[in-house]
């Protein structure tokens, strides 16, 4: 699908902003962010204004506009990197593409520039297929189609709920690996999109991502903060913790999440054997999150997003809160996001 | 559009990995003339061939190729009455070749399988990838996003657990075809002239719980570990279906591995696929199994095995009688079909007398 065949009024970019100038950002991006919908949140705890080059249509929000939807209190839910999630609640579009502030257009193996938005709305709007593992990947593009082998009941597939896009450059490696491997970056162009199947567990990466927001918007939460989280990917855990969180009820509901193209280009920021020298309290927690999601059944009775995330968050009270505060705070953040989004979207 | 590789005047590999320890187990009906072009990555290693159809017409291997060559008539010496688990006039045939092999790890190759090229240009070596594949841990447990972290310039993603970094033994390497893509007989019709030519450079873990189409064209596998349960099925003559040899294998042993903690790849090597069969043969042959894999799909992904069951030829007898309970009502076919696998089992450890002396050990 191109650019000319999406329909941009179905679509919002919403960008977190962690740099106050976002001009190289949003230039590199231009010739495909041309004709959408902007939302930049920009970082509560960013003190820079934003620099932000003409040519856009962009609605920004910053503190007070935050404070002004969700309270004061509730603010401190959208600092660092999660200030995307504001411009995922006050978005009125189908489909929400969100792209980290430190990426750019990657090229692809013929050196044309990648339109990651083409490629994630073209991702969403195609059915996924979670119940069968298709090997030759994405059955739906062009010069591909289901393997001998693959049942035909199954071959419609299901609403596809996110698309989970990937980086060359600096791979979203966490800070242990990239320590250890300083030179290592990904070269590696896999031209491919295929669905995580059912009950697969996965990490989702927020830098490059994109989602059905009628379909599950409720399900991408604000939630796990790792004690001292910082403004650097490696000290952040948020959306590890809301993917599993969104392909747990995206299984529930019957509905696919898809992996691989788009690429994006990352580059370089902080330096990982910094993030080291933090506790890493990111791991311990992974360790705990695991057990519990491929234990967890949500009920059948949760047949909505919001009921899921409801379920969700008492279970993590229950079963993981002992555990550490970091879950029972991110059990409570889950429970005020649906209200939130319930209250926002209700009265808009 | 692409092409196979030209590999002519490409010398045959000096350090074949795993030389003494990988037969390749190859079917044919017709001519080896495919071999030709393989030699730099093959010649090396031993062959295991399996002539179906007529025992009396000579196959001729090429020059400089080791290897053992087996026809009906000794297929039906060897195994005797049990002769009736292998099937005849069908490239199921091949896991006779399992069977008698005495390696621990198996390549299989269809004869119309030529040598792909990659992106760059350069002749892929199937074996060496699947070699690569079989020695480096699988990671069915949670999905890598950038794929076999194993790599070269890959690794984990942030947020994989460290817990599970280490993986699991890798059972089975499930490789691709360019060109002549893997299709069914409706798809084939509808589409006769699409060609695979996307070549997605990577391999990656099927996650556990998940079933997949197994294609036996360019897979390998250790077969100490899985062996017994690549069974092919009782296809071509005299049987109601074809076409579906490998794909039952696959679900077998994706459930048994998945049962016992091994790994299952897909993705990397590509071989060219050169020969499109005719789809209206096809559809003959896969007629039936298309409305039976909605029933037997199902089956598959509810099959529970015990946890007493702990070789794989004890969860392979445990599927057997699953597949007699469940699916004989589906159709008489599979009450002889769950019946050749407990000969194909016996016939496996007649031949394998030490793994059956350990099964028996442990039950």
């Amino acid at each position: 699908m191109s650019s000319s065949e999406i329909n941009k009024n179905e679509v919002d970019i919403v960008i977190g902003a962690l740099n106050a100038d976002l001009t190289q950002f949003l230039n590199s991006w231009k010739p495909f962010f041309s004709g959408f919908h902007l939302i930049i949140v920009k970082d509560p705890e960013l003190k820079d204004d934003l620099n932000i080059p003409e040519g856009f249509d962009v609605d920004v929000y910053s503190k007070p506009d935050i404070e002004k939807v969700v309270g004061a209190a509730n603010a401190t839910m959208f600092s660092g990197y999660s200030c995307r999630y504001f411009g995922y609640l006050v978005s009125k579009k189908k489909y929400i593409v969100s792209i980290d502030d430190d990426c750019v257009p990657a090229k692809d193996p013929k050196g044309v520039l990648v339109d990651a938005v083409s490629q994630h709305v073209t991702n969403l709007e195609n059915p996924a297929t979670p119940l069968f593992f298709n090997t030759l990947y994405d059955p739906y593009c062009e010069g591909a189609d289901f393997v001998r082998g693959y049942p035909f009941s199954l071959r419609s597939g299901v609403p596809c709920a996110a698309s989970c896009g990937l980086w060359l450059n600096l791979a979203d490696l966490d800070a242990p690996t990239q320590a250890l491997k300083t030179e290592q970056r990904n070269t590696s162009y896999v031209d491919a999109v295929m669905t995580v199947p059912l009950k697969a567990m996965l990490p989702i990466s927020g830098i490059n991502i994109a989602f059905n927001r009628e379909l599950v918007g409720p399900a991408l939460v604000p939630a796990l903060r790792i004690a001292g989280e910082g403004k650097v990917r490696w000290e952040t855990l948020e959306d590890v913790w809301c993917g599993m969180c969104l392909k747990h009820i995206s299984d529930h509901l019957g509905y696919g999440v898809k992996t691989g193209l788009p690429y994006v280009w990352r580059n370089e920021r902080g330096d990982a054997v910094e993030s080291l020298r933090k506790k890493w309290e990111g791991m311990k927690l992974m360790e705990k999150s695991v057990p519990f999601f491929e234990a967890l059944k949500l009920p059948e009775s949760a047949v909505s997003v919001e009921d899921c995330v409801v379920e969700l968050a008492k279970a993590v009270k229950e079963q993981l809160g002992s555990d550490d505060p970091a879950f029972t705070q991110a059990a409570d953040a889950m429970v005020k996001w649906v209200q939130l989004w319930n209250s926002v979207n209700s009265s808009g | 559009m692409v092409d196979p590789a030209n590999t002519v005047g490409l010398p045959v590999n000096p350090t074949p990995l795993l030389k003494d320890e990988l037969d390749i187990v190859i079917p044919t009906i017709r001519n080896l003339d495919f071999l030709e072009m393989w030699r730099p990555f093959l010649q090396p290693y031993h062959l295991i061939i399996v002539q179906d159809g007529d025992p009396t017409k000579k196959i001729h291997v090429p020059e400089g190729y080791d290897y053992e060559l087996y026809n009906r008539n000794d297929i039906n010496r060897i195994l005797g009455p049990k002769a009736s688990c292998i099937s005849f006039k069908d490239s199921a045939c091949r896991c006779f070749g399992y069977m008698v092999s005495k390696k621990k790890y198996i390549f299989t190759i269809d004869d119309d399988c030529f040598v792909a090229k990659d992106p760059s240009g350069k002749a892929v070596n199937a074996l060496e990838q699947h070699i690569k594949n079989l020695l480096c841990p699988s990671t069915p447990l949670f999905f890598n996003t950038l794929y076999d972290p194993y790599r070269e310039g890959a690794d984990f993603v942030r947020g994989y657990p460290f817990s599970l970094r280490e993986g699991v033994t890798t059972a089975v390497s499930h490789g691709l075809w360019l060109n002549i893509p893997d299709y069914d007989a409706p798809t084939q019709l509808v589409k006769p002239k699409e060609r695979n030519t996307r070549y997605v450079d990577a391999v990656m873990t099927i996650p556990k719980g998940t079933l997949f189409p197994m294609c036996g064209m360019n897979l390998a596998f250790d077969r100490d570990l899985i062996g017994p349960a690549m069974y092919f099925g009782l296809m071509g003559d005299g049987q109601p279906i074809g076409r579906y040899d490998d794909m039952w294998a696959g679900w077998c042993i994706k459930v048994i591995c998945d049962h016992l903690g091994l790994g299952v790849k897909t993705g990397l090597p590509y071989i060219y696929h050169s020969k499109a069969s005719n789809p209206f043969v096809n559809l003959k042959k896969e007629y039936k199994g298309i409305f039976w894999q909605e029933e037997i799909i199902p089956f598959f992904q509810n099959a529970k095995l015990s946890k007493e069951a702990t070789t794989v030829q004890q969860c392979y007898i445990e599927l057997s009688k699953m597949v007699k309970e469940k699916l004989s009502s589906l159709d008489p076919y599979f009450d002889k079909l769950a019946d050749a696998m407990v000969t194909w089992i016996e016939a496996w450890d007649e031949l394998n007398p030490t793994a059956a002396a350990a099964a028996n050990g442990k039950a």
